[in-house]
């Protein structure tokens, strides 16, 4: 490790130092000795390089450079209803909660909802009203030590989304959690997301994540799920950082037999991005979908991997990952498949599709197929191309302007990944917003 | 409204045109005709724009303007249409989103209002009278999984709704039954009028039959051989293109 990484996690250390002045007596609890835990993993492993296979093409040196301050107490930062509206869904009926540099405002969300079907809180509250709950699950799927950014997120686990879907509980209404980064510090907003789905239950989540801010933070998030017998559940993801920020994620999906999962993991934003998703097929008839699409202009980085973990017999898995690359910017995706020996009958399918709009855009794609079972299905593919010389002919030819003809094909490539988004509001306002990009990153080009 | 001249256009650096000329003027309807690669699309993408072609030599005026010197939406904006030989899909896109975002460059470009959705809903159930065609193409990807006939329906569509001054159909005819031929035919002749041109490039006599033109060209190895009225056509379908081969050898 350089002097500067021992520096920067010393400035860790001493954040963490801060938090545990102010715990009083639940330093001794179980929760705690997690978070020392993932200190302890932090100061071990350090950030990863590119040496290592699973960083290789995406360089965290410039998060790793710069002491990002850990928030440990909710500020509002000067962040209005007005400025929280323009993210939030323009659907009455969803339940909307917005989280400022990782800490949940109760002055900008609608009341939580705790009945017999659902409750939806922050993972603060959760901590005293759903105690037992909480800690049978979390960090119990994504691991502490998994690298240094799970590491990171867990040494400060404060606060962050929580919901519980009760059995048999069908939750029409969309349930959305707005992350906004805020003020004037370099901030480290680590929220903790987990979600509970009980037996046959229906539920659907929304995270968006924006930043207001132009000064350099790091949004280290992780989200678990837990995903019932039987139940299905869908998850819209929004990466729409600030285009200085920095966003590292990590979702793991823990399915029980005969779920369903559906995942649409959206990035416009940051500089450097890097996803991290995970479904664990822990049973049989389970049904995973993780849909991807991310823009990148100018020189963003935007990172995707995902692994789907085929445990059992009788599972399908089906993954289209889309990428627009502009400008300089690049691409990364990883798709891993496990078929463990068990998991005979699998039927996993994979697509990755880049449309590079530049000549200096690039993508590092990789299919990982990892199979131990014998009477399985599966298959995958990637493609990189430009636009298509004869389509942009077609429409020039029938009067549409050369950069009309090619927002409308960029549109229709990306737009088969917004279509699966299930939630009305967010379709609409995704399909809106993928217009706005386009017509913006070709004035970022010019 | 369309003159030609010495015309002469490669693609990667091999000739094709060896020298075109024509002369079209507003209410004609010429038939290009000749043999499998003689360079009938060739000249049709020339004339609309396509960039693989180089134009080595001559040039081309359209309603007194330099045609080789505009880009193809400009083109297609000064009402210059080419119905494609082979039509291109293109998934994603809805044909209707497609169309009307064509008519308004094309209206917005010549001083007119562009339509909204309403205006344009209205032209386009009128205008799919025309070819025949299921609705539901309309809002089916644009040739996507079309068969070959629906696809030429759909150009000859497009044609109706655009409304072009000079129209150039490469082998609408090609792939057709003759009930289709006769739909495409009609649409074509319901377009027709004093103001505006047709260009109709064909392999076979059959269309012709139908569309019946006033002047007659066959292009051989990228030159105009012989120039002539409708009967010219029947002549090509008695002897074959070996006639004219013939003809052109004795002449020399
Ligand atoms: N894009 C192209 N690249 C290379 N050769 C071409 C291309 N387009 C046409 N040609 C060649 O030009 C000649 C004329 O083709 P074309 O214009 O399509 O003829 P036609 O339409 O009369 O059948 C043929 O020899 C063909 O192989
Ligand atoms: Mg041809």
């Amino acid at each position: 490790m350089s002097d500067n990484e021992l520096h920067v996690l010393a400035s860790y250390k001493s954040s963490f130092d801060r938090l545990e002045q102010s715990l009083n007596g639940e330093a001794a609890s179980q929760l705690h000795t997690l978070r020392r835990r993932a200190l302890t993993a932090l100061e071990e492993k350090g950030f990863p390089t590119t040496k290592e296979e699973e960083w290789r093409f995406t360089n965290v040196a410039p998060i790793a450079a710069k002491s990002f301050v850990p928030v440990l107490h909710y500020s509002h930062e000067g962040v209005t209803r007005a400025d929280a509206a323009k993210s939030l869904l323009s659907d009455p009926e969803a339940v909307q909660m917005v989280f400022i540099n990782g800490h949940f405002s109760s002055e900008l969300s609608s009341a939580s909802i705790a009945d017999g079907k659902v409750r939806v809180t922050n993972l603060a509250t959760a901590f005293r009203t759903e105690f037992e709950s909480v800690s049978r699950h979390l960090g119990k799927y994504v691991r502490h030590d998994e690298n240094a950014f799970t590491a990171m997120n867990t040494a400060f686990v404060l606060d962050g989304a929580y919901v519980f879907v009760a059995d048999n509980a069908q939750i029409e209404a969309p349930i959305h959690f707005l992350f906004i980064a805020a003020g004037n510090k370099s901030v480290m907003a680590a929220p903790r997301n987990l979600i509970i789905a009980g037996k046959n239950s229906k539920v659907s989540i929304i995270e968006t994540y924006v930043g207001l801010t132009a000064t350099p933070y790091l949004s280290n998030t992780v989200t678990e799920f837990v995903v019932g017998e039987n139940a299905r559940v869908e998850h819209d993801r929004l990466q729409d950082e600030h285009r200085d920020a920095f966003h590292i994620s990590t979702v793991h999906f823990q399915q029980s037999t005969n779920s369903n999962v559906v995942s649409n993991a959206i990035n416009l934003g940051g500089s450097i991005a890097r996803n991290g998703i995970t479904s664990v097929l822990a049973g049989e008839g389970i049904e995973t979908t993780l849909n991807g699409l991310s823009l990148g202009t100018g020189t963003q980085h935007i990172d995707n991997h995902t692994t789907i973990d085929h445990a059992k017999p009788h599972c399908a898995s089906h993954e289209i990952y889309k990428a627009v690359l502009d400008g300089k910017s690049r691409g990364v995706f990883n798709g891993k498949i496990f078929v463990r020996k068990d998991a005979q009958k699998t039927d996993a399918k994979q697509t990755n599709k880049t449309l590079l709009l530049s000549d200096e855009a690039t993508i590092d794609t990789k299919p990982q197929l990892e199979i131990f079972a014998d009477d399985v299905k599966c298959t995958h593919g990637a493609t990189v191309g430009y636009l298509d010389d004869e389509q942009m002919f077609y429409l020039r030819s029938r009067g549409v302007g050369f950069e009309q003809a090619r927002d409308i094909l960029t549109f229709a490539f990306a737009i088969d990944v917004i279509n699966r988004v299930h939630v009305d509001a967010l379709r609409n306002r995704l399909e809106a917003m993928i217009h706005e990009r386009l017509q913006e990153g070709r004035q970022l080009e010019k | 409204m369309l003159e030609i001249r010495n015309l002469h256009a490669s693609v990667t650096g091999n000739e094709i045109l060896h020298g075109v000329d024509l002369n079209v003027k507003a209410g004609e309807v010429h038939a290009i005709m000749g043999p499998n690669g003689s360079g009938k699309s060739t000249l049709a993408g020339v004339l609309a724009g396509r960039e693989a072609y180089e134009v080595t030599e001559g040039q081309v005026r359209y309603n007194g303007k330099d045609l080789l010197e505009m880009d193809p939406e400009t083109r297609a904006r000064e009402g210059l249409f080419l119905a494609f030989q082979y039509p291109v899909e293109i998934p994603g896109v809805s044909n209707t989103y497609f169309l009307k975002a064509a008519l308004n460059a094309i209206r917005t470009h010549n001083g007119l209002e562009p339509l909204d959705a309403m205006e344009f809903l209205s032209l386009v159930k009128d205008k799919i009278k025309l070819v025949d065609m299921p609705g539901d193409l309309l809002n089916r990807s644009v040739n996507e999984g079309f068969s070959g006939g629906e696809k030429k329906r759909n150009e000859i569509f497009q044609m109706a709704v655009l409304e072009p001054k000079l129209a150039i159909l490469d082998e609408t005819d090609s792939g057709l039954d003759i009930d289709a031929l006769r739909i495409v035919a009609d649409g074509v002749n319901k377009l027709r009028s004093k103001d505006n041109a047709t260009v109709v490039v064909t392999h076979y006599q059959r269309l012709l039959n139908y569309i019946v033109p006033d002047y007659v060209h066959v292009l051989v190895d990228g030159k105009i051989v012989k120039s002539g009225g409708k009967d010219l056509a029947l002549l090509l379908e008695e002897r074959g293109y070996d006639w004219v081969r013939e003809e052109l050898e004795v002449g020399a």
